[in-house]
Parts: C-alpha cells; sequence; structure tokens
C-alpha cells in the first residue's frame, strides 16, 4: 500500500509539498468564516478522542470485569454484565455510547449509580473556580518577572529568574503541594491543610439560596466577612500550587517574545524618539509579547486541567479532578471514561474559544 | 515498516546552519574540520556555550550524570533494599525521624527513606530510557511515512495526533495505564505499563516534527535528484530524509525525558504507579507521605519530592540550553560581546 501511493507521488510531474497545509491558506475568508471553520474542527477531534478512548478501554474487557472480576463468579459476573449491556457486540455498544453523549449523556457511575453528567455540574464549579485563581496566579507570576528578565537579559538576574521557572516546571504540583502544606499549615499554621472550606462555614453556606458553583460568589453575596475569610484561606495554598506550575511556563514565553520584540525596528525608533526603558518594555514591546501567550493559553488548559487532577487530591479539594482519582481507586471504569472524556470536551471547547481570541487580537492568525 | 538504523549523531549538529546569520557561518566553519566526536550533539553545544549558559548546560549534565551514576550504582550506594522494612531481625520501626542508622528517617509503611531514594532512579531512568526510545521509534517512523506518503493517511495520521496532543496527557497516561495494567500492577510489568502510557502521549510529538520537516525537505532538490536517478523509497525516506529531518530530536528528547519522570510520579500519586515491594517509585512515595504531612511528619515526603526535582531539573536544563544554542536569537552573543570589548580597549 505504502509503494503504491508514494508511486503516485513520484509519477506526478512536480512534488508539491503535502495538501492540508496548503488547503488551509486558500481563500481569504473572514473572521466569521474562521469562526465556523474552527467550531466545525472540535467535532472530529472530540469524536477521535472518544473513539479511541472507548475501544482502548474495551481491549482489556468490560468495566464490569475490571472492577469486581475475582470477587464475584464467572455466572454472577455474566448476570451483571448483561443487565449493563455489556454482552452486545462491540459495535452497537459503540453506536449506543456516541448516541448517549450526543444527548448528554455520558453513562452512570458504576459504583454510586451517579448520571456522569451530574458529576460535572456538581463538582465542575469547583474545578473551575481553582482553575481560575491559578490563572491569576500564574498571570501575576509569570508576567512581571518575564518583563524583567527579558530586560536583564544574559545577565544574574536573568539567570536566577529563568532557573526559577524551571523549577516551577520540575516540581511536580503535588510536591509544591506537601511543601506549602508543611509550612504554612503545619509548621507556622497560618492556613487550612485541605478542602474547600471549614465544616462551620460549610453550615453558613447551605443557608444560602441559588448557590452559585463558586464558593467565593456566595461568601461575597452572603456578605459574611469571616465566611469570605475562610473561603479564601482555603483557595490560596491550592491555587499557588496550580499558578506556580503554569506561571513558569508564561515567564518563558514573555520572556523569549519579548527579547524578541524589543529588537524590533519600532521599538528602536521609539527609543530614538527618547522614550524611556521602563515604559518601551512595558508599553511598547509588552503588547506583542502578549500574544503568544493567549495562543498558549488552549494548551495551557489542558495541562491546567491535568494539574487540576493531582492539585485536587493534595488539597482534598472536591472536584472533578479529586472525583476522579476517587473513581478510579474504586475501579469504576465507567466513571473514569465519562468524566475524562468530558474532561476532553472541555478542553476542545475551550481551545476553540482561545483560538477566537487570538483571531480576533491577531489578524494573521485567521486563515 | 522496518526502521533504518538511525543517522550518526553527528549529522543533527552540522546541519544546523541554514540560520543563515554569519557568526553562525563563522562557527559551523570552525567547527566543520572537527573530529566528529566534537560534533555530537550535546558536546558540540558545549563547545559552542559560553558564561552563565555554559554554567546552566554544565549544572544540568552534571545532575543527569548524577542520576545515571546513582541508577547504576544503587545497589552499593543504598543502605537497605527497597522493599526492607527489617534488618538482621529488627524492624526499623515506622515513621522514625532521621538518625544514624536511618539517615532521611522511615516511612510509615516502615521502609528506609533514603534506600527508597536511591532505588527509585532506577525506575525513573527504566521508565524515561523505555518511553523515548519507544515514542522515538513509533513517531520518526510514523512522521517519515506520513510527511513522504502524503494523501489521506497523513491527513487521518495528523488528525489522529493533534486529537491526542491536544488531550491532557495526564488523563490519557491514565487511561492507558488502566488499558495495560487493568488497574492492577504487576511485577516488571508496572514499569511497562507506566513507560508504554508515556509513549502514547510522546509520539505525536515526535510525529509533528518529524513530519512537518519532511514536507518541507521532500520539495529540495537533492530528493527530487535521487528519485530522477531512481533512488528507492526506502533509501529515500532512510537516508535522504530521516537524516536531515533529525536536528530537532535532541531538544524533544531531553523535553520528553523530563515529562517521563513527571508523568510516572504523577501515576504513582494518583495510585496507578508501581507496588512498593516490585520497585521503589518516587511518586508513590509522596502519595502515600501526603497524610504524614498533617501530623508534621516531613522526612517521609521531602526526599522523593527533592529527588524528582534534582532528576527533572538536571533533564530540563540540558534541554533548555540546547534550545538555546540552537536557536540564534536566544544564544548568548559572544561574538559581539567580544567587539565590544575590543572597542573599549582601543
Amino acid at each position: 500500500m505504502t509503494a503504491d501511493v508514494a508511486q503516485d507521488r513520484q509519477d506526478a510531474p512536480a512534488p508539491t509539498p503535502a495538501a492540508p497545509a496548503s488547503t488551509r491558506r486558500r481563500g481569504g475568508g473572514g473572521l466569521g468564516r474562521y469562526i465556523l471553520t474552527r467550531f466545525l474542527l472540535i467535532i472530529p477531534t472530540v469524536l477521535i478522542l472518544m473513539t479511541v478512548v472507548f475501544f482502548l478501554m474495551r481491549i482489556t474487557g468490560d468495566p464490569i470485569t475490571a472492577a469486581l472480576g475475582g470477587r464475584l463468579s464467572p455466572e454472577q459476573l455474566a448476570q451483571r454484565r448483561a443487565e449493563a449491556g455489556y454482552d452486545r457486540p462491540l459495535a452497537v455498544q459503540y453506536l449506543d455510547y456516541l448516541w448517549g453523549v450526543v444527548r448528554g449523556d455520558f453513562g452512570t457511575t458504576y459504583t454510586d449509580h451517579t448520571p456522569v453528567a451530574t458529576i460535572l455540574t456538581t463538582y465542575g464549579g469547583a474545578t473551575a473556580e481553582l482553575v481560575i485563581y491559578a490563572v491569576i496566579v500564574a498571570l501575576l507570576v509569570g508576567v512581571p518577572l518575564g518583563m524583567l528578565a527579558a530586560r536583564s537579559r544574559d545577565r544574574w538576574g536573568d539567570l536566577a529568574l529563568r532557573v526559577l521557572a524551571i523549577l516551577g516546571y520540575a516540581t511536580p504540583v503535588f510536591f509544591v503541594g506537601l511543601l506549602l502544606k508543611l509550612v504554612f499549615s503545619v509548621g507556622l499554621g497560618w492556613l487550612p491543610v485541605a478542602g474547600r472550606i471549614s465544616s462551620r462555614g460549610e453550615l453558613t453556606m447551605g443557608k444560602i439560596l441559588n448557590p452559585t458553583p463558586f464558593y467565593l460568589l456566595d461568601a461575597i453575596r452572603l456578605g459574611d466577612a469571616s465566611l469570605l475569610a475562610d473561603v479564601i484561606s482555603h483557595a490560596i495554598l491550592p491555587a499557588i500550587a496550580l499558578g506556580l506550575l503554569t506561571g513558569g511556563i508564561f515567564l518563558r514565553l514573555v520572556r523569549t517574545n519579548m527579547i524578541g520584540t524589543l529588537e524590533m525596528p519600532y521599538v528602536d525608533s521609539a527609543r530614538s524618539r527618547g522614550v524611556r526603558e521602563a515604559r518601551l518594555t512595558s508599553r511598547h514591546a509588552l503588547r506583542p509579547a502578549l500574544i503568544p501567550i493567549i495562543t498558549v493559553m488552549g494548551m495551557q488548559v489542558a495541562m491546567m486541567l491535568g494539574g487540576a487532577v493531582l492539585t485536587e487530591t493534595t488539597f482534598e479539594w472536591k472536584g472533578l479532578g479529586y472525583m476522579l482519582a476517587e473513581y478510579m481507586a474504586n475501579r469504576d471504569y465507567v466513571a473514569v471514561q465519562g468524566i475524562v472524556m468530558m474532561l476532553a470536551v472541555i478542553v476542545a471547547i475551550s481551545n476553540f474559544v482561545v483560538d477566537v481570541i487570538a483571531a480576533l487580537i491577531d489578524p494573521r492568525v485567521r486563515y | 515498516m522496518t526502521l533504518p538504523s538511525p543517522p550518526p549523531p553527528g549529522e543533527s549538529a552540522s546541519a544546523q546552519q541554514d540560520a543563515g546569520l554569519e557568526a553562525e557561518a563563522a562557527v559551523v566553519a570552525a567547527t566543520a574540520n572537527d573530529s566528529w566526536l566534537k560534533r555530537l550533539p550535546i558536546i558540540s553545544h558545549l563547545r559552542r556555550s559560553v558564561g552563565l549558559q555554559r554554567g546552566m548546560l554544565v549544572a544540568g549534565l552534571v545532575l543527569v550524570a548524577g542520576l545515571l551514576l546513582t541508577a547504576l550504582l544503587a545497589p552499593l550506594l543504598a543502605p537497605y533494599g527497597f522493599a526492607d522494612t527489617a534488618a538482621d531481625g529488627t524492624s526499623f520501626g515506622t515513621q522514625q525521624p532521621p538518625s544514624s542508622s536511618h539517615l532521611l528517617g522511615t516511612t510509615v509503611a516502615g521502609y528506609d527513606v533514603l534506600s527508597r531514594v536511591i532505588w527509585g532512579t532506577r525506575t525513573a531512568v527504566a521508565v524515561m530510557a523505555c518511553a523515548v526510545v519507544l515514542s522515538l521509534f513509533l513517531g520518526v517512523a510514523l512522521g517519515l511515512l506520513s510527511g513522504y506518503v502524503g494523501g489521506w493517511l497523513d491527513r487521518i495520521l495528523v488528525m489522529l495526533a493533534d486529537a491526542i496532543y491536544a488531550f491532557p496527557s495526564l488523563l490519557l497516561a491514565i487511561v492507558m495505564s488502566i488499558v495495560i495494567s487493568g488497574g492492577q500492577s504487576s511485577a516488571g510489568g508496572g514499569i511497562l505499563a507506566a513507560a508504554i502510557s508515556i509513549t502514547v502521549v510522546f509520539v505525536p510529538q515526535y510525529f509533528r516534527v518529524i513530519r512537518a520537516e519532511v514536507v518541507r525537505l521532500k520539495a529540495e532538490p537533492f530528493v527530487e535528484a535521487a528519485k530522477v536517478i531512481g533512488t528507492g523509497h526506502r533509501r529515500i525516506m532512510g537516508t535522504h530524509l530521516l537524516r536531515n529531518a533529525t536536528r530537532t530530536l535532541p531538544l524533544i528528547f531531553t523535553l520528553n525525558s523530563s515529562e517521563a519522570i513527571l508523568t510516572l510520579a504523577a501515576l504513582g500519586f494518583l495510585g496507578f504507579g508501581i507496588e512498593p515491594t516490585s520497585a521503589s517509585e518516587w511518586g508513590y512515595d509522596l502519595n502515600r507521605a501526603m497524610a504524614d504531612a498533617t501530623s508534621g511528619i516531613w522526612w517521609t515526603g521531602l526526599f522523593p519530592g527533592l529527588a524528582i526535582v534534582a532528576a527533572v531539573l538536571g533533564v530540563t536544563l540540558v534541554g533548555e540550553s540546547i534550545n538555546d544554542l540552537n536557536d540564534p536569537r536566544l544564544r548568548v552573543r559572544r561574538r559581539r560581546r567580544a567587539a565590544t570589548a575590543k572597542e573599549a580597549q582601543a
């Protein structure tokens, strides 16, 4: 097969670079068309992932055998499998699964019979809250330090900051979490060890009508200062642990891009007009250097969700990642598959949003 | 398909001159007559580096050498076995603070922390080597094929790689480890399972890089010339394309090695790693240590964590330095500095 296709290529008069890259550039398009194309691209991505994950999970057997194998007799196992429909042909199960997903049904967990979609609505808010805090920490750490590193390029300050950024990447979030806990919770006793809120705070929180998924918003709505302090003190350490991971990456990005923009002719011309160095970095060079951050943010969402699984487990922050680890420990692979697929959909959608934002800011991105 | 043997490493170093800068050309001209040893990736980078950048590279190389040596000499260095809870019939005791008989203390299960940290290097190196080599071969082979053959095969592979690349890598590794070990980690199989889980995450990265290079190179005159004189597809892919497409590999290689250590630790931390009795794994030890931290026991978590940081830091420093040295925009400007120094003297 390989040789045949290659043969065709060779017979062609002039070999051209592969098709996909060139077809993308064809036609002017415009923003609306770009957004539509980009949106439609979500579907094959998600479909591929679902198919891959579905069939991978079935290679080794069905989830019920995996969860209960050895604990039940073969007859009981067969009966359970028949009840759940795992004795049907694989293709039927696959289509059934896809149809379910189309209707928003990601399956029902095996251990506690909760629909996976309910897990998302119950715990998704906690994860979103954590990720938002972490992005704020990452921006606060990464952007100013990256600017500083670019300005002191190749000198000691630059080196120290870059090593710091590499350290941020090299340290697993759960180890950062452990160190933070040891110092600030156990050693100094300033901050709580784990959880999203104290048990007393949770009682107060239960009184609120129409609770939002974000504890911080609810605490503000209740106007209770001690509750607000409670919520914030629980969030500080997890936000730092997860934020430092991405902060290091932002630092490196800002540094590299700023070094590039600082050498641009327009920066030179501004400098010759007498614009101060500080203003050059904060105004002229910063904005173009921020665009790559926005494009990379899409990739960061995937990494952040991976990091959130670890951070939530470390701090017993009851979000999606914490539940994923719980279900993993209980060998409930229906739940694991469901949560993993939902996270994949979230990543695909947020990548889309980020790409659209990048296209709005930088017209060169559009194809 | 059978993959031809990888090219001599010197090729990748000497193929870096398309930057077109004068300084670059001068460096290449100076190194062109050197022996092949001096053109090996890391050695040539070391020779090109100056000042702080060299310091970073050397620090990274020292850490990596330390990691490899510790892994090699683990039986000599470690005071006890990684699964020992007693020596000479006396139990170690659980959660003992560091002392002369247990330099880094003992864990909640009664293991010697120092021994587990030292033996852990073996697991890390084994998984790193397995994962990187597996994904290197798979990714390079698929990238070559996809880029050279083109057509629908290329489109399907690119779509697959993009989909997998956009997926959170840790989640993918979790799915793979469920698939491979069924959640039940056996003795040696645990290492291989972790390695394969990580491989699946990395293959798309190698694939993308190699494919992009191959697509670019395919239009070059020398490939056309080879076709005209009737060279076979295998030879074109193996010689003309592969040898010229590998210049970015040392960089991905190091980046992936560090990611492999982190993914292994994360899997272990989530309880999907290797059983403590079959091998020592830092992520698992950190998982066990989380509960200790609440009661102020710091030695069970601190040292395995520091081991992870040191290993990843070493590999990343080497990779970063290679990246900077390959990119003329980021390389420390030796020539310009020298020129200004001369001006100052004059």
